[in-house]
């Protein structure tokens, strides 16, 4: 039919012809609104024989159909390509940098992380952490220790002391976290397997020594604990915290006054333009101190050396923190200058763990 | 304690090589310090003779030297030194020679268009001195072609251990080649010690004059007087031994002494007889008594003192020092000599208190071998008649010897039981008699009698490790450790120390900086922030600054910020969790976390930005941080009051005190006071917080770790917004709480979405805006329902706070 093929054509024409959302709506009302064109001949439809309707009307409605089709695609086209204008309307320049957020700027001060790594390590191994107080007195701090009247360390020139009390006695500040051993012992049944951490102070002041440090001993007590077993935790501690696969150590004998046998331990490493290496080399490095636990000491800890044994070791946090991470100062470790620490810190989220490995890269 | 190789061999039949030496020393526990090896350091350097010299063609200062090597044909060296010329003997080096005193390994060389093949060498190029004004120029008889260190005397390696205070034994050659040959090293061969008998009774008398408690001050005191003695230099090899060690010799009798005291660890002193006026008494010194020692220092002594003296007064410091009056000089012709025992504590004290060290009281405050002070009298006498001629006489003798130590009681057993190792009874025994232990009895417990010079050894244990450090510490092996129970390792960490974990990770992660300050701080700093009290004063502090325990971690940060301040970092923001002290009771040691953000060093960032610079921290920055830390920590905050004013480091307006409840107060936070800020000499602003991780409430412990049901509404929530005028003075936060409690049912949440003062509010008056959120449980409410909660809330706030709605 001509008319309708007619009008198809033309209203199909206005659609594609519409440039924007509003002549496109013209197009509608014009062919479809109530006065429209096509609702028009709709409207003729009311008006016809049945022959001429079934004639007729799949002709009207499907040229309703097509131009409404058309309405639809035109209109999505027109929003899509009012989207692309508006989009490239919109740009950044996003080269501006952003304000760094907390989590890059805040750190974690060396010995911290090395106490958490410390604690990772020995904490799979069994081991508990022992704390106790800085202000010490002589009695757990020298006497339980067997340490003998007169000893250098009891003299105010290597210990800090406050005045006399009431009762003449006289405090310390702790020369080592061996108290926490003693109080350990005094507390709780074997066995016992603990590490102490902490702060410990001595008179001392120079480039590797500050009056105020941290040390963290170790202690196993129970029937068997003997040198062997000794030597494999210190060798598979050193192995853990140095992150290395093997590890080389001199046991040699000497003396402190709470074990026997005593002895000190050096790592192997090499020393190349200042930077120390484990696992390698033929140098010899002094890292800590260990033995089997005293007999005076278990008894004046209320333990029986006769039925109990065991070993205890101990060495510098901070030292063993230098060690591995280089630092060639120990002063800094307590100026809290910022850069020092941002550059010596670590991330907040750097949690030591042996699954996750202690230092993340 | 130093000795040469030579020295040693005195006493040890050896063939070991230096290197052997040191590394078993170090292995018996006589720790190696070093090892000065000058023949193996200067090796190459030999002997030469300068066949020519002659003026080098291309410079003046120039040589070019025609050299016999002894090897070969001569060798052409270039040589700068203004000391060479034909037909002299010299030290010559081949290239590839390292050159100590240059640090530096020799090349071959044209110099100046002459070939060069080596160098003829200084003495400061081998490191032997200073002297760098010209070559060495040797004797016409100088071996040409030998190694120069052997033909100068500098063959003998210099070794220097480390000896722990429980081997007094060790600071002799005697006892070291004893450890040497017990571990199989060599044969000890130091030379027995004859008895010696005197001429003629002493004339010189002693006497012990002391309190019977005070007896131990001096158990025993041996004397002898030689007479006609010549007293002069010491002959070379005792005068190179003692230089070799780092001693200066004096003269004879006086190296005598010294001799003696390296070579068997067994200090004497010698007194010129003449100079010496009646019987010696060896007695406490008397307040107000001195002495010119033998340093040339005059000592001002006390009663805690021991001294020997005459009729002159005080002649020697027993022990330690003798004095200048009685000293023996080239004139000297009769000789007292003096072997004693003395107590090794008073020792100690004494040589402290005066601040004398010495080789006598290093030894005697360690405890000398008691058993050899009479040989030891015998073998210094022979010497000297033997090195100064003369004649001796008896020996005086006063007080007694102390009994030899006990034996101890040894199963073999405690050897395995302490180390693991297992070792043959015969090995063990070996080494216990080769240190000079006696064993008796057989089978698996026997009685070991340690010798006179180890007195310190006193039980199994003790013996254990003397077996153990012959045997060698290598030999234990490794052992695993097993696990108490189970293989999965239980939880270790107290609540307190998760907490104080969690805290460092928690604050860093809010951009601060992890700070470690001293735990001691000045009195006046100590006093601002509550502390300052004497129990927690040093008695001896290191520094002036650092004399008191901290009561707070906050000054030692706010120091920090400033010194960050002044090195140009102004906007820092710092945190410490550490000890602080209350007491000097273990109960009044806190674990406090304490955090400060100075100038614009907020959360977001610091400083000038492009979308916006950050603004000066408030005491709502501090605040946010410290709720941050309890709701990192899980610490429930539902009963956390926020009191207003905090402590007297804090702005009396601008600050709070966080508080479960009056009794539980668990910290504050605020703007620093501006008085402290001064005080400390500290610019502001500056804003911190610090709470006590020991006050917070613990969690709930709870049977399982099923958290409870969620519950949730199917529901819109509504929201409802409100603005009151109050007073000024009204505690916005405890609007917010009476609002929530007007239908704790109905009510899930209460902000304050704006705060406002100034036109439009009355003065005195804030305008405070409430958002209030609905959740309904069971059905939709209805507009009815949402106006009459509306109206509770606004019925609330005008009871509570006198309260309007804004109009």
């Amino acid at each position: 039919m001509n008319e309708i093929d007619h009008l198809g054509t033309s209203l199909l024409a206005d659609v594609a012809g519409a440039q924007d959302e509003a002549a496109l709506e013209q197009v509608r009302i014009a062919a479809l609104g109530k006065a429209g064109s096509i609702s028009a001949l709709l409207k003729t439809l009311g008006a016809m024989t049945p022959d001429e309707r079934k004639e007729k009307g799949p002709l009207i409605n499907g040229l309703r159909d097509r131009v409404q089709t058309a309405l639809t695609a035109r209109r999505e086209a027109l929003a899509e390509a009012a989207l692309e204008a508006k989009l490239a309307s919109e740009t950044l320049d996003v080269s501006l940098p952003v304000r760094e957020g907390p989590e890059a700027r805040g750190r974690i001060h060396p010995i911290s992380q090395v106490i958490d790594e410390i604690t990772a390590i020995f904490g799979d191994m069994g081991f508990s952490i022992a704390e106790g107080p800085d202000v010490e007195t002589d009695d757990l701090n020298f006497t339980k220790l067997n340490f003998p009247v007169g000893h250098p360390a009891r003299e105010m020139h290597d210990t800090f002391f406050f005045a006399p009390d009431a009762s003449g006695e006289r405090k310390l500040l702790r020369t080592h976290t061996s108290p926490v051993q003693v109080r350990t012992m005094l507390a709780q049944e074997p066995p016992i397997r603990v590490i102490c951490p902490g702060r410990t102070y001595r008179m001392d002041s120079d480039q590797t020594h500050t009056p105020m440090f941290h040390q963290v001993e170790g202690l196993v007590i129970d029937r068997q604990a003997h040198l062997g077993h000794l030597k494999w935790v210190l060798e598979e501690f050193c192995k853990a915290f140095f992150e290395i696969d093997n590890v080389k150590m001199r046991f040699r004998p000497s003396f402190f006054p709470f074990t026997e046998p005593s002895m000190e331990v050096d790592i192997q490493c090499s020393r190349k333009g200042g930077e120390i290496r484990f696992g390698e080399g033929d140098d010899w490095l002094e890292i800590l101190g260990c033995g089997m636990v005293h007999p005076n000491v278990l008894k004046n800890c209320g333990v029986d050396p006769e039925v109990y044994q065991g070993f205890a070791w101990g060495m510098g946090i901070d030292r063993i923190a230098m060690l591995k991470y280089g630092m060639p100062d120990l002063r800094p470790f307590f100026e809290a200058d910022v850069r020092w620490l941002s550059h010596y810190g670590f991330r907040p989220l750097d949690l030591p763990t042996l699954t996750g490995g202690l230092s993340s890269s | 304690m130093k000795f040469t190789l030579s020295w040693l061999k005195d006493h040890l039949e050896t063939d070991a090589s230096v290197d052997a030496i040191a590394e078993t020393l170090t292995r018996v526990g006589l720790e190696v310090e070093g090892v000065e090896d000058k023949a193996k350091a200067l090796a190459p350097f030999t002997i030469a003779y300068v066949i020519e010299a002659k003026q080098h063609p291309n410079a003046d200062r120039l040589r070019v030297c025609m050299v016999d090597t002894g090897a070969g044909e001569p060798v052409q060296v270039v040589c700068g030194a203004p000391n060479a010329r034909t037909g002299m003997k010299s030290v010559f080096s081949p290239p590839g020679t390292y050159i100590p005193g240059k640090d530096m390994t020799l090349g071959k060389g044209v110099i100046r268009g002459v070939e060069s093949n080596g160098m003829l060498c200084s003495a400061a190029e081998l490191q032997l001195s200073e002297d760098h004004d010209g070559i060495i120029d040797l004797p016409e008889d100088a071996p040409v072609g030998q190694p120069y260190a052997a033909y100068a005397g500098l063959g003998d390696p210099v070794i220097e251990i480390a000896v722990t205070p429980n081997r007094a034994d060790a600071l002799g050659l005697s006892g070291i080649a004893r450890d040497l040959a017990a571990a199989d090293l060599g044969t000890l061969k130091t030379p027995a010690v004859a008895p010696l008998r005197g001429a003629f009774p002493c004339p010189v008398d002693v006497k012990l004059d002391f309190a019977p408690e005070d007896k131990a001050l001096c158990p025993a005191f041996a004397l002898r007087l030689v007479r006609g003695v010549r007293n002069g230099p010491s002959p070379e090899w005792l005068q190179a031994r003692l230089r070799a060690v780092g001693l200066r010799p004096i003269n004879v009798l006086v190296d005598i002494t010294n001799f003696m005291t390296l070579d068997r660890s067994r200090p004497l002193h010698v007194f010129d007889a003449a100079k010496v006026k009646g019987d010696l008494v060896v007695r406490r010194a008397k307040a107000g008594e001195s002495i010119l020692a033998l340093d040339g220092k005059t000592y001002e002594l006390t009663d805690e003192q021991v001294v020997i003296a005459d009729e002159n007064g005080v002649e020697s410091l027993a022990g330690i020092m003798g004095g200048e009056a009685s000293g023996c000089d080239e004139g000297t012709t009769d000789v007292l000599v003096e072997s004693a025992l003395w107590d090794p504590l008073n020792i100690a004290r004494s040589g402290r208190a005066l601040g004398i060290t010495s080789d006598a009281r290093y030894r005697f405050e360690r405890g000398v071998d008691p058993d050899f002070c009479r040989p030891g009298l015998d073998l210094a006498t022979a010497m000297i008649v033997e090195l100064c001629g003369g004649e001796a006489s008896e020996m005086v003798f006063a007080g007694a010897l102390p009994e030899s130590p006990r034996a101890i009681d040894f199963p073999w057993s405690e050897v395995k039981r302490l180390t693991g190792l297992e070792l043959p009874e015969a090995e063990m025994k070996l080494a216990l008699t080769s240190l000079g232990f006696h064993v008796s009895g057989a089978g698996e417990r026997v009685k070991v009698a340690p010798p006179s010079w180890r007195a310190e050894v006193a039980g199994k244990a003790d013996l254990v490790e003397e077996i153990l450090r012959i045997a060698g510490l290598d030999r234990v092996a490794s052992t695993p450790l097993p696990r108490i129970k189970g293989e999965v390792p239980k939880p270790v960490l107290t609540v307190l120390q998760k907490r104080t974990r969690g805290a460092k990770r928690l604050l860093a992660s809010r951009g601060m900086v992890e700070s470690v300050t001293w735990s001691f701080i000045s009195q006046d700093a100590a006093t601002l922030f509550g502390g300052g009290s004497p129990a927690l004063a040093l008695a001896n502090p290191i520094a002036a600054d650092l004399s008191d325990m901290r009561p707070s971690l906050l000054p030692g940060l706010i120091r920090s910020s400033q010194a960050n301040a002044d090195r140009g970092f102004g906007d820092v923001a710092l945190f410490e969790v550490g000890q602080v002290f209350q007491s000097d009771q273990p109960e009044g040691q806190l674990m406090a976390a304490a955090g400060l953000r100075r100038g614009t060093a907020r959360l977001e960032g610091a400083g000038r930005h492009w979308d916006g610079a950050a603004k000066a921290v408030d005491a709502f920055d501090a605040k946010a941080d410290v709720m941050a830390l309890l709701a990192g920590l899980g610490v429930p905050v539902g009963g956390l009051q926020v009191v207003p004013g905090g402590p007297d480091w804090a702005h009396p307006g601008r600050s709070a005190t966080l508080r479960f409840g009056p009794k539980v107060v668990i910290g504050a936070f605020g703007e620093v006071h501006p008085r402290v800020l001064k005080a400390l000499d500290v610019k502001g602003p500056l804003v911190a917080f610090e709470i006590h991780l020991d006050a917070l409430p613990l969690p709930k412990s709870k049977p399982t770790k099923v958290k409870p049901k969620l519950v949730l509404s199917g529901f819109q929530p509504v929201t409802r917004d409100f603005a009151f005028i109050v007073d000024k003075a009204t505690a916005a936060g405890e609007m917010v709480k009476s609002a929530q409690n007007t239908d704790r049912a109905l009510i899930s949440e209460v902000s304050v979405f704006d705060l406002y003062e100034g036109q439009g509010v009355e003065a005195g008056k804030k305008s405070v805006a409430l958002a209030v959120t609905l959740q309904p449980v069971e059905k939709t409410l209805t507009e009815a329902e949402i106006e009459a909660v509306g109206a509770k809330i606004v019925a609330e706030m005008a009871k509570r706070y006198g309260a309007a709605l804004r109009g």
